[in-house]
């Protein structure tokens, strides 16, 4: 019983010891973040990450119903800066948008309707 | 010079300052359009004067609008969405023929907002009929309650969407009388095309703003709205029926 137990230990050390070593790679493929144009975002990355989604759903009550079309949180905004230069597009296997929500397994509906394409190869490069 | 005389005349330059920048201000808010900051104002009515004596036997309206909206046919009539369409009168007993546009009527009492079961069929402040997509759900109440048969579904997935006019399947839409170049300061498509290739038929405008064309030929010209009997006050108004 105590070799046993002596054994388990061993073991256990050696395969913390090969974790910390070389990283495993994870078991699904880490989001591309991929930013080609702009500097700086409308808000500092941390906030980005976290609350995206509710900037977007409260600048879109406002364009929709009051006819607000600030252009800070504006989907199409965050479309011009964020659209691949490849493709034009957030979707697609590296896409801006589409690659971090497949990671988190969260499905977006926004591009149901809403057009996935940079609109203005300048827009984006403009600013 | 004493400091009480320096004062006094500091107070009349920035009194003449004002006098004088003022009315420029005032200009300049005139001609531009509202700021992306400010809201639809109820105080605006936006409408649509329809001369159907000039209406040309055409259908650049239609062609525009489909443009401008990336309303995309898939050759099924029945199903296809629609956001204008002409429309052909004959007097049976006379021959005498007439076409003319037929759209969302904008309505002020508008059937289609009373019906709307989650409230994504909305009147904008200025008078503009829209379907919030968000939380449309397709049931298609809106599209039975409208008069005009002005409502359509789209039944298949889109794609090639405008930036500016979201379209998805399964959601009611109409016409928006081009809400998003409205908010620009421009007139809607239709009647930038009519003015241009067609019978220069259409006048868009503020139906309160007594300097407004089509508030001044409303008020000197006789003028009708489809269905008066149902009482939505429509925004859409039309000549020569």
């Amino acid at each position: 019983m105590r070799f046993a137990a002596a054994v388990l230990a061993v073991m256990l050390t050696v395969a913390g010891f090969a974790d910390a070593g070389d990283k495993p790679a994870p078991r699904v493929a880490m989001p591309t973040i991929k930013i080609e144009t702009g500097d700086a975002c409308v808000a500092p990355t941390g906030e980005m990450r976290r609350d995206h989604m509710k900037m977007l759903l409260h600048q879109r009550d406002g364009t929709v119903r009051q006819g607000l079309r600030e252009q800070r949180f504006s989907l199409k905004h965050c479309i011009d800066c964020h659209a691949s230069r490849e493709t034009g597009s957030v979707l697609g296997k590296d896409g801006f948008c589409s690659s971090c929500h497949t990671y988190a397994a969260v499905s977006m509906d926004c591009f149901e309707c809403h057009t996935p394409l940079r609109q203005s190869r300048t827009a984006g490069a403009s600013r | 010079m004493s400091p009480d005389r320096r004062e006094f005349l500091g107070w009349g330059a920035a009194a003449a300052a004002v006098a004088a920048l003022a009315p420029g201000i005032r200009l300049i808010e005139l001609a531009q359009a509202r700021s992306p900051q400010e809201a639809a104002s109820a105080l605006k009515r936006w409408g649509l004067l329809i001369d159907s004596t000039k209406c040309a036997d055409c259908d650049v309206c239609v062609a525009a609008c489909h443009e401008e909206n990336g309303v995309t046919r898939h050759g099924r009539p029945e199903t296809d969405a629609q956001w204008i369409r002409k429309v052909n009168l004959s007097d049976k007993r006379t021959g005498y023929a007439q076409t003319l546009p037929l759209m969302c009527q904008h309505c002020e009492h508008p059937p289609c907002v009373d019906v709307c079961p989650t409230g994504a069929s909305f009147k904008r402040d200025d008078g503009i009929v829209l379907v919030d997509k968000h939380t449309c759900i397709g049931c298609r109440y809106c599209v039975m309650a409208c008069p005009y048969g002005a409502r359509s579904f789209v039944h298949e997935t889109v794609s090639g969407q405008k930036a500016d006019v979201p379209r998805g399947k399964g959601t009611v839409e109409s016409c928006t009388l081009c809400v998003h170049r409205v908010d620009r300061g421009e007139t809607p498509a239709c009647v930038e095309a009519c003015n241009r290739d067609g019978g220069k038929a259409m006048v868009f405008g503020d139906l309160n703003d007594p300097s407004a064309e089509i508030h001044r030929r409303l008020r000197s010209e006789p003028s009708s709205q489809i269905r008066p009997d149902l009482a939505l006050n429509t925004g859409v108004r039309y000549q020569g029926l």
